[in-house]
């Protein structure tokens, strides 16, 4: 057995592999159009900080994971490590596996750094959340960077009743970072059998509160923002503008409508659902990406009465888990920016029957808020619009 | 004949059937023959001039009838009917 030193080591490997400098891979960077960088780094030297065009690949696992980076065996690679003798080793390494158009970089990141190019400290997850998100992150569609933003984004949820309960135990779970709750309710006995973001003991407290404690049990990424208050035309603005993205599982009309109205106007999307008894709806409405909206759906209310509550009617418990699970999906798919969304087609579940069907739904040029021609320009009084007399008048009796 | 899907809330006018088979060559001739066979569901339906409330969905299989001809649809045998009322709950 004959002992070979690191030098001498390296010294053979320089020999059979190309080096550039710092600023030849910068002048590289702007000119060969196909060139890949890759930063062999470990992970606690990448989080110091990297260039934003370098993939990362700890030299661990160079070999294993090249081939899901670079294909092609004749692709300009530049490998990148600290001070540049790591990736000497990693070029030569690569040589071997068939890559013909290889180079270390002199002097590496330090180099880089101390010749005064652009770097950026990327953002990643805690070690924490690496194990509390593995199952996202594995998943090329969402990935780290997909994750990070499911923890970016801010999710207003109209109602944490039974759509809302499963659609941010859901969100919470994903690590979905903000989520704000508009209910002016308290939890009652009666809510139990189907609003399972609320337990026993929280009878009697603040929905917005319950929830806040269930989710505060949960996921510590997560932050909740309580409004214990009902939206109306006059909050409606403030409330939704804070947000990316509304999931409406509100319990009547006017509130759909002033919901809609309000994020066609400041362009949001809008996940809506609705149940009763045993149906339930699902759809996007995104009126910026050119959706119809829940206007061109269903251009008037129903008169008062005519379309009886959850209240009159009843709705089986676990249906709302079912509906507003899928809210929830629609909600991580447009974040994440993954799939087909939901938009100008409605998903109606028929728990009786055990059916799924799909339906379209068209933009109408005509329609009053997201038309070609809009009239309604600003929020109106919605409970006038859906015919509902104010405190003191009169409310017809629901017919059943 | 179409086939036409009652949503549950409007079973009760139909014994309970989710499914029915209804003669006509539009959609306005379905729901006539419709509400004629379970009169409960005119008022569900239709409004007092005889027009489909707009706050209800009428799709030819997936296709809403205001996107199509409206009453003036024309409907195969083999088609089906969905009537979709708008929901408001979500608690």
């Amino acid at each position: 057995m004959t002992y070979v030193s690191v030098q001498r080591l390296l010294a053979e490997a320089k020999k059979e592999i190309n080096e550039i400098s710092v600023h030849q891979l910068k002048d590289a960077l702007t000119r060969v159009e196909d060139l890949v960088l890759i930063d062999i780094r470990e992970l606690d030297e990448w989080e110091q900080g990297s260039l934003d065009e370098a993939f990362f690949l700890p030299r661990g696992n160079l070999e294993f994971g090249i081939e899901n980076i670079v294909m092609e065996r004749d692709t300009p690679i530049a490998l990148m490590c600290a001070g540049g003798v790591r990736s000497i080793f990693a070029a030569k390494s690569l040589q071997d596996m068939g890559y013909t158009n290889v180079a270390s970089v002199a002097g590496g990141f330090n180099g880089w750094k101390n010749a005064g190019y652009p770097f950026s400290v990327p953002r990643s997850l805690t070690a924490e959340q690496r194990s509390r998100y593995a199952r996202h992150t594995i998943m090329p569609e969402v990935g780290e960077a997909g994750q990070l933003k499911l923890l970016d984004a801010k999710v207003l949820l109209i109602g944490a009743g039974g759509l809302g309960s499963p659609a941010a135990i859901y969100l919470a779970a994903a690590g979905v970072g903000t989520i704000g709750l508009v209910d002016f309710d308290v939890v009652d006995t009666s809510n139990l059998q189907r609003q399972i973001i609320h337990r026993l003991d929280a009878v009697g407290k603040p929905k917005v509160q319950s929830a806040a404690d269930t989710i505060a049990r949960l996921n510590p990424d997560v932050r909740v923002v309580g409004h214990q208050t009902q939206i109306t035309s006059e909050n409606a603005f403030d409330l939704i503008e804070q947000y990316d993205i509304v999931l409406n599982g509100s319990d009547n009309f006017p509130t759909r409508y002033l919901v809609n109205d309000a994020c066609v106007l400041l362009g949001k999307p809008l996940v809506d659902a609705s149940i009763f008894r045993f149906d339930g709806s699902v759809t996007v409405y995104d009126t910026a990406a050119g959706s119809p909206c829940y206007r061109c759906q269903y251009p008037d209310p129903p008169p008062p009465g005519d379309v009886p509550s959850c209240a009159e009617g009843g709705v089986l418990g676990v249906l709302p888990g079912i509906i507003g699970s899928l809210q929830a999906v629609e909600a991580i798919k447009l974040i994440v920016g993954i799939g087909t969304p939901l938009t100008g087609r409605v998903l109606q579940y028929d728990a009786l029957e055990a059916e799924f069907r799909e339906f379209r739904i068209h933009k109408n040029p005509d329609c009053p808020v997201c038309g070609e021609h809009p009239t309604v320009t600003q929020l109106i009084d919605y409970q006038e619009f859906c015919g509902i007399p104010h405190p003191n008048g009169n409310v017809p009796e629901p017919a059943l | 004949m179409a086939t036409v899907r009652i949503p549950s809330p409007l079973r009760k006018y139909t014994g309970g059937q989710a499914k029915i088979t209804v003669p006509g060559a539009t959609v306005g001739e379905v729901v006539q023959n419709l509400v004629q066979t379970y009169p409960g569901m005119q008022s569900r339906l239709q409004d007092d001039a005889g027009e489909i409330k707009r706050f209800i969905n009428i799709f030819v299989n997936e296709n809403e009838i205001r996107s199509l001809q409206g009453a003036d649809s024309p409907v195969a045998e083999t088609d089906e009917i969905s009537i979709v009322p708008a929901m408001a709950g979500g608690k």
